[in-house]
């Protein structure tokens, strides 16, 4: 009898796996593309050999700095922390099933940020130590939330709540300590509140992209739990799955990835946000897209980055502010439709 | 052979008892329905069997065994459960959603095999939406859509199936429809299936054993002829009734009376 429609059921996940492909490889087309235009284009242009030689060592020993240790690193930085932003982004609104549930919208990026002005302003620390505090931040709000917002089961409303409850509370307390900081500290504090991938290089570098990619492998053990998941507790406690657990586990990653791109670019805004937003609408499947969101903030970060450092009229912007130009507007667009959807 | 019971079972909400010292047995290889007047505590101990609410003593046993004790995924190879109202994600198709049955079958990593297609693809075909497959769950109508769930627990291929309120939001003809469904799965299949219902009429006609429940205890259970009296509406529902036979089905049939239209009493 079935054969026919046994092999349409795996044509219809064939077709479905195809469209994810098509996302991700869309999404690094546009990384690649962007990529490239940022090694040509500043201050300094260079032709495609120049820069192909500076990328390689060889030729000009401006050209070699500038593409070495100026540009190339802040593609990386871009892509990496856009990367992180965009899975961690996918994580909390799959597994808190909502789209406004995001790390930045509640206020786990700006505890992020808040652990690492105070390591930064009161501790005088840098580096990894910095990056613990902002680990630190980040679980503690993340805790916070939890223990607030939990009532024997998910209330993802109240998540949202009280997560922003929790971002106002970190932003005021930011902007305090900007407030009280020495001019020549107010740079870096603004980085912290914006978000900006100019300056990781080297070893922080490398760190954030170790720690994104371990951690993106750990997501890949809780991925098959998001589709459970997303029928909502009863039909995925009935399906086998311990809800509490995978939803801690999930959470616990997504906060992992959240501090540890924040520690070294601060609160991007919006990326975890937009990102699989858009990447789920792209794959539509109803699924949780982890891989096309992954692929998706990173090729936002960097392209927001590049219009922030060239073609915003006037000055150079870092990149949370173009994200956040971007960002407030769907922001905005996604609260009155949901409204409308929830009448 | 699976046999799911309650022994006295208790459960409720923040302290506050909805089901006292309860026991049933699920008549293995039958169709059971549960109803009761509105928080009477059906849904809470349809919950509790398919170990979705937390006990407050007692215990549930699959073929002897606590259920507590067992992995909770294979409870749910043993036992299926579609849970009141589902709502399924934006943009979910429907044998993806149907897909979704196996994972309790599945490993650590599993990917979907050519079994689990001819599984999906048999839930699909019982359940008449082969011809769906590819449409976005939120598109089809009500009746569709219970049927989609139904074929997503069919795909657990469990010997038990335990459904709360089934028919909610279905008019008349997908009630029947529904029910038609159930009975042919329990009838080829030889599942075991329980539900909650409302409509007390299309329990008495549906169900091999009917279990009437008020207040958190059960009033009457067995088949429906020997149940569904006056005395047991009366005591139940707090409703004065003629139960008369059902000209089609030759099960009982509740006529309510009411305050307005009493005739013989």
């Amino acid at each position: 009898m079935s054969t026919s429609t046994s092999t349409a059921v795996a044509d219809l996940r064939t077709v479905r796996r195809r469209r994810q492909v098509l996302v991700v490889a869309g999404m690094i087309l546009v990384v690649l593309v962007a990529g490239t235009g940022a090694l040509l284009v500043g201050a300094a242009g260079l032709s495609p050999g120049q820069a192909i030689a500076g990328a390689l060592g060889l030729g000009d020993k401006g050209d070699v700095f500038i593409i070495q240790k100026l540009r190339l690193p802040r593609i990386e930085a871009a892509v990496v922390v856009g990367a992180a932003f965009g899975l961690a982004g996918a994580l909390f609104q799959a597994t808190l099933r909502n789209p406004l549930a995001s790390p930045d919208i509640l206020g786990i990026s700006s505890g992020a940020s808040l652990g690492a002005v105070i390591g930064l302003l009161a501790l005088g620390l840098s580096g990894v130590a910095l990056s613990g505090l902002a680990f630190a931040g980040a679980g503690i709000i993340a805790l916070a939330i939890w223990l607030l917002a939990w009532r024997k089961g998910l209330h993802s409303i109240r998540f949202v709540l009280v997560g922003v409850g929790f971002a106002y509370l970190c932003s005021s307390l930011l902007a305090w300590a900007m407030a009280r900081s020495q001019e020549h500290e107010a740079a870096a504090v603004l980085t912290w509140t914006v978000g900006s991938v100019s300056d990781i290089r080297g070893e922080q570098l490398a760190l954030v992209a170790a720690g994104t990619l371990v951690l993106s492998a750990a997501v890949a053990v809780v991925a098959r739990l998001q589709g459970p998941l997303s029928l909502g507790d009863d039909n995925a406690r009935a399906l086998g799955v311990h809800v509490d657990a995978a939803r801690i586990g999930t959470l616990l990653l997504a906060v992992a990835l959240v501090a540890l791109a924040t520690s070294a670019a601060g609160p991007i805004a919006f990326v975890a946000l937009v990102a699989p937003a858009i990447a789920r609408r792209l794959v539509n499947d109803g699924g949780a897209a982890l891989t096309a969101s992954t692929a998706t903030g990173a090729a936002l970060t960097l392209v927001a980055d590049v219009v922030g450092q060239h073609a915003l009229l006037g000055v150079a912007a870092p990149v949370g502010i173009v994200t956040g130009l971007v960002g407030a507007p769907y922001l905005l667009w996604l609260l009155a439709t949901t409204e409308k959807r929830s009448r | 052979m699976t046999n799911l019971r309650a022994e006295s079972v208790s459960l409720g909400y923040d302290g506050l008892r909805v089901i006292e010292e309860l026991d049933l047995t699920l008549p293995d290889g039958k169709i059971t329905a549960v109803v009761g007047p509105n928080a009477c505590g059906k849904s809470t101990l349809l919950r509790g069997l398919a170990r979705l609410h937390p006990l407050d003593g007692g215990r549930i046993t699959l073929d002897g065994a606590d259920i507590t004790a067992m992995p909770r995924k294979e409870l749910a190879r043993k036992v299926g459960m579609l849970p009141q109202s589902s709502i399924a994600p934006d943009g979910v198709r429907v044998a993806e959603l149907v897909s979704r049955g196996r994972y309790p079958h599945q490993g650590w990593f599993g990917r979907h095999s050519s079994d689990d297609d001819a599984v999906v693809t048999t839930a699909l075909e019982s359940t008449g939406v082969a011809d769906l497959a590819d449409r976005p769950v939120a598109e089809l109508s009500g009746g569709q859509r219970q049927r989609v769930w139904i074929a997503m627990v069919l795909a657990q291929q469990t010997d038990i199936v335990l459904l709360d309120e089934p028919t909610t939001f279905l008019d008349v003809r997908h009630q029947l429809d529904l029910l038609d469904l159930l009975t042919e799965l329990n009838r080829d299949r030889g599942t075991t299936v329980a539900m909650v219902l409302h409509e007390l009429n299309l329990a008495a006609r549906y169900a091999d054993h009917l279990v009437v429940m008020a207040a958190g205890r059960i009033v009457a259970e067995g088949a429906p002829s020997d149940v569904l009296t006056r005395e047991v509406v009366d005591e139940a529902f707090g409703l004065r009734a003629q139960v008369v036979l059902d000209p089609v089905a030759g099960s009982p049939l509740v006529v309510p009376v009411g305050r307005y239209h009493s005739s013989a009493g």
